[in-house]
């Protein structure tokens, strides 16, 4: 469904070459519901602008839906749904005049485009709310419209840039499940922005992280934190340096030790912690270090991200 | 197809006008304003003939040139987004608001040269029709030029705003829309003999008082063309060249 090879933009900010994205591959087949995460300026919006025919590459290629988005954004255009950042519905029209005009816009006839309106509208709940303008709607409802306004061609891929930002838990929740109704339903690919990285987790099967306009991670959710963060034991313990010591003697078990906040706390990454942390309390016995608590974590994206890259993943780097 | 395109965003933008048909006499409140009040506080009670003719280019300078205003807002808030990467034509987008701003342009322009006729306007058929196309060919330029600015201003929009309020009144005054320029001292008439804007106003006028043979009439239809052709030209560049947005 999406498919580039060494994708890449530049942009020329006061004299300055900026390099956004810098050569990106990706694969994406039909039917996969994806995850693109990374900071601020990582280039994950520059990478979706261009994904979406908004903005031309510099150089390399992207085949989106069959068809090059340089040579031929027509057909690209023909083919997606883009739920952008922003408002999709503009603030002086009725909901259900711009989901007419959108059929329209994508060349359906005006018989036609009303009735695909009414079907969006009864898909996302809209119903009640044709005659409204979008200024006078709830976030929630704000947000369902524009997935509507973007489903309104029966798009097999569907993009949306950080659906859920601003809503709250409900509106969040309330928007995923129709995501995931379209998916269960019409089999749609989705490429979806997160802020929220528990969203990532949980909802896509394939999570890629971008960032200094590179790829540095791709997979599903549990293969990055196993391979890449592992789980985290926390210990206080009343020498630091000989918790440490013991940690490094017990091999390749462990990915790293390193004492946090003060002295007589230390936080271990251990593949499995279950595991370890019996191991790990006997080798500290053995050794003489008086252990007064433990505890294990689970480790999230953002321990994935900070382990790739030393920064936190929501850090405005 | 770039026919078809140009309906669906004309439909599109004229629809909220059709649906509030009240919110084009709120939108007219300025040029109503200088027609009933300035236009009464003229010497000798105010020569309809010259002054109405004024109004409604003085109506293309509030509508159609602040028309980008629009624009701009769907650029900042995404709805233009939306419709970018829609298989809508990229010239559609543009010619469908122009010709929007151009047909509320000219319904408001017969509104007012129908109140004006109880004051005393007298009918010149022909001239009328000649006077609004002009009209329209004006309006269709000045609101390209304006969604040029608007999309080159996006996504701050400070360009646009410190633009449209430098331009809008210097170009009132220069145009002789409400003084007449020709009692002013040399470099004024100099400055209305460069201004295009000043020509259109003197052909309006010379076609609302059903005079055909001016030469003024020559140099407005030319200054209007002009100012159509440019602003489609450049409109439809920025456009396909690709819009920033947010």
């Amino acid at each position: 469904m999406i498919h580039t090879r060494r994708l890449a933009r530049d942009f020329t900010i006061k004299k300055q070459t900026v390099h956004a994205v810098r050569g990106i591959d990706l694969d994406i087949e039909a039917g996969s519901l994806v995850a693109f995460l990374g900071p601020n300026g990582a280039g994950k919006s520059t990478t979706l602008r261009m994904l979406t025919t908004l903005l031309p590459p510099t150089s390399g290629s992207a085949v989106v839906a069959g068809h090059d988005v340089a040579t031929d954004p027509a057909a690209v255009r023909a083919r997606i749904g883009y739920v952008g950042q922003g408002s999709s519905a503009g603030e002086n029209f009725r909901a259900g005049d711009e989901l007419v005009t959108q059929g329209l816009a994508y060349g359906l006839r005006r018989a036609d485009a009303r009735r695909r309106a009414q079907e969006v509208m009864d898909l996302l709940d809209l119903v009640p709310f044709a005659t409204r303008k979008p200024g006078t709607l709830s976030g929630g409802q704000r947000r369902r419209l524009d997935i509507a306004l973007g489903l309104i061609h029966r798009p097999g891929l569907l993009f949306l840039d950080e659906p859920t930002t601003g809503l709250d838990p409900t509106g969040r929740a309330e928007v995923w499940q129709h995501i995931l109704r379209l998916r269960a339903d019409f089999g749609t690919t989705l490429f979806f922005t997160t802020h929220y990285l528990a969203e990532a987790d949980t909802m896509a099967e394939r999570v890629i992280i971008i960032d200094g306009g590179r790829i540095i991670a791709d997979g599903t959710a549990a293969k990055l934190k196993g391979e890449l963060a592992g789980d985290r034991i926390t210990i206080t313990v009343d020498d630091a340096v000989a918790a440490r010591t013991v940690a490094d003697r017990m091999g390749a078990e462990v990915i790293s030790a390193e004492p946090v906040a003060d002295d007589h706390l230390v936080q271990v990454r251990v593949a499995h912690a279950d595991r370890a942390l019996p191991d790990y309390l006997r080798a500290l016995d053995a050794a003489g270090a008086k252990v007064t608590s433990a505890e294990t974590a689970r480790p999230t994206l953002d321990d994935v991200f900070l382990t790739l890259t030393g920064r936190a993943l929501d850090d405005p780097a | 197809m770039i026919l078809r395109d140009t309906a669906t965003v004309f439909t599109r933008e004229i629809t909220p006008s059709l649906r509030e048909p009240v919110s084009l006499l709120f939108e007219m409140g300025q040029p109503l304003f200088f027609l009933f009040i300035f236009g009464s506080l003229l010497p000798g009670g105010g020569d309809w003939q010259w002054f109405v003719p004024g109004i409604l280019v003085m109506m293309c300078l509030m509508g159609p040139l602040g028309s980008g205003y629009h624009l701009l807002v769907e650029l900042m808030s995404g709805s233009m987004e939306r419709l970018t990467v829609t298989p809508l034509n990229r010239t559609a987008l543009l010619a469908g608001r122009a010709l929007k701003e151009s047909s509320v342009l000219l319904a408001q322009a017969v509104l007012i040269v129908v109140l004006a006729v109880p004051l005393g306007f007298e009918l010149h058929p022909l001239g009328i029709l000649a006077g609004l196309a002009l009209l329209v060919v004006l309006g269709l330029g000045l609101s390209s030029l304006s969604f040029v600015l608007a999309i080159k201003s996006a996504p701050s929009g400070t360009l646009f705003y410190v633009v449209s309020q430098l331009l809008i009144f210097p170009m009132l005054l220069l145009s002789g829309v409400l003084l007449p320029l020709d009692s002013g001292p040399a470099w004024l008439r100099a400055v209305g003999a460069a201004n295009p804007l000043a020509h259109i106003v003197s052909a309006e006028r010379a076609l609302f008082a059903g005079s055909f043979q001016n030469l003024s009439i020559l140099y407005g239809a030319a200054g209007a063309t002009v100012f159509a052709i440019i602003g489609l030209v450049l409109g439809n560049r920025a456009m396909r060249r690709g819009l920033s947005g947010r």
